[in-house]
């Protein structure tokens, strides 16, 4: 318990301390909810879907989380070689400790980061319908974060070195981003592009936080949460697997 | 202290240890010294459960690392080769960190903590974030966070690398210190040989993943009838150079040293 609340704590602490970073990782949501939210707003208001800032910022906040959490994951590539971890991983704990502990400070550091974007949204005119959702919403990012960091997780315990990096980026993590309904109602698609998003994790992630935030759903709410909790559950035990396996 | 019997590593098809044996006595400083590619940093590994033999048998204090993993690592502290600091955190929090990992006990941590980083001069300092350490300062503060947990043996795995004389010079005048106050046992690896020659009460030389000489220093240049511990390794491993092609690590490895000179 310990162990975990200290390397949980070590991670706040490296987040709070590089503020830089933290500012410059912003750039991006910002940049897609001004530029997407603001130039894409008439013709979504034209074709009679309303506000598009409200359909937009949840994804936005979806988005930020999936980066957030992903990188934190992916970060282990370098930290075992030439970072803490390495003092970790030889320590007298055992491996799950230490996967929970560093999984858990990513995600919340995730989940900060997607805070620190939705109140930025608040700011850019995106207004709750169902003030007394956000406990829920909290929920939905919550489980993203939390999915996501064990994802990246996992993937790092495999990759030896950063020269897969870029194809995880363009090949998992982007098309994970734009295909999620993010950007889209995904309602009368293509049946490839319909599969493609019943199949992302963060579809799932992005509709519980539109539903709760302003009460528009396409899977449900039941849905979303049972098939977030079935994929962080599955999600953390693959990265748990790996992370024990990892040969320095 | 640590024993080892015919110990064997084979990746896939390459024989990195073939069969070395070897003992290390309680209290003592051992030196194991080898060309690039020797087998070093896998013995290593294996001795400190990072890496499970293919076979043979190890014994560190009486336990086998492949079935008392967590015994045994506490009975360790260990200095790798590349870094293994936070640097975003401060020295002081390095240490508890450790501290909390190992379970050293609540009410002797601040004494413990107190006491090595002063004997590593790095008091003054502790509330200062590591990235602002130079290598010499996070080499000591490597070695004392290693002894926290009062460890029966400390690993070193070329600890000196890339540090001026100065340090280097300091850095084995503070282990012999410890060695002789605390009789932790001292397993080192290095490729300074005038460096080996000064601290080691004993030596073994490995090349091509077997044990080729032991013995102490003066043994060592009796043997080959040379007057430096530089040129009886010459003799015994041969003047060819090691060449290895550079792996994904060394890569990360340039990209690193590069990282920290920007700092």
């Amino acid at each position: 318990m310990d162990v975990i609340y200290v390397l949980w704590l070590r991670q706040l602490k490296r987040y709070w301390r590089s503020r830089g970073r933290v500012i410059g990782s912003l750039g991006q949501p910002l940049l897609f909810l001004l530029a997407l939210g603001f130039g894409f707003g008439p013709v979504f208001r034209k074709a009679g879907q309303g506000d598009y800032i409200q359909f937009l910022a949840p994804g936005v906040i979806g988005m930020t989380i999936l980066f957030a959490a992903v990188f934190s994951g992916i970060e282990l590539i370098w930290d075992r070689q030439f970072g803490f971890m390495k003092e970790v991983l030889v320590a007298p704990v055992p491996r799950l400790t230490i996967m929970f502990g560093r999984t858990l400070g990513g995600a919340t550091t995730a989940l900060i980061q997607g805070f620190i974007v939705f109140v930025i949204c608040l700011l850019a005119g995106f207004r709750l319908t169902h003030v007394e959702q956000v406990p829920l919403a909290v929920l939905f990012m919550s489980l993203i974060a939390l999915m996501f960091t064990a994802l990246g997780t996992a993937i790092a315990s495999v990759m030896s070195d950063f020269q897969g990096f870029q194809l995880v980026i363009n090949f998992l993590v982007m098309p994970m981003f734009f295909l999620s309904g993010a950007l889209f109602p995904l309602m009368n698609l293509p049946k490839l592009l319909e599969i493609l998003a019943t199949i992302d994790p963060l579809s799932y992630g992005v509709d519980g936080i539109r539903a709760a935030f302003v009460g528009v759903a396409h899977f449900g709410i039941q849905v979303d949460l049972a098939m977030l909790f079935v994929l962080s559950a599955l999600l953390l035990g693959m990265g748990s697997y790996l992370f024990s396996r990892i040969e320095l | 202290m640590i024993r080892v019997q015919n110990l064997v590593k084979n990746f896939g098809e390459i024989q990195a240890v073939r069969g070395i044996s070897f003992e290390v006595q309680r209290g003592e400083i051992f030196a194991f010294l080898g060309p690039n590619g020797a087998g070093k940093t896998t013995t290593i590994k294996m001795l400190t459960t990072l890496l499970r033999p293919t076979s043979g048998v190890i014994e560190l204090d009486g336990l086998d690392p492949t079935v008392h993993q967590h015994q045994v690592r506490s009975r360790f502290g260990i200095v790798f080769q590349d870094p293994s600091l936070d640097s975003e955190l401060t020295a002081y929090e390095n240490m508890e960190l450790h501290a909390t990992l190992y379970k050293v006990p609540r009410g002797m941590r601040a004494a413990r903590i107190e006491k090595l980083l002063t004997l590593f001069e790095l008091w003054e300092r502790r509330n200062d974030l590591v990235k602002q350490f130079s290598g010499g300062m996070r080499r000591r503060l490597e070695i004392a966070r290693g002894l926290l947990h009062t460890p029966k043996i400390l690993f070193l795995d070329e600890p000196t690398l890339g540090l001026d004389p100065q340090t280097r010079n300091q850095l084995w005048s503070h282990i012999q210190k410890l060695n002789e106050a605390e009789g932790v046992t001292v397993f080192l690896t290095t490729h300074y040989m005038e460096e080996a020659e000064r601290v080691a009460h004993r030596i073994a030389i490995i090349d091509h993943g077997r044990i080729i000489a032991q013995g102490s220093p003066a043994e060592l240049k009796q043997q080959t009838e040379a007057e430096t511990l530089e040129q009886a390794f010459l003799k015994l491993t041969g003047f060819s150079i090691r060449e290895e092609s550079a792996s994904s690590l060394d890569q990360m490895r340039a990209f690193a040293q590069m990282w920290q000179r920007r700092r």
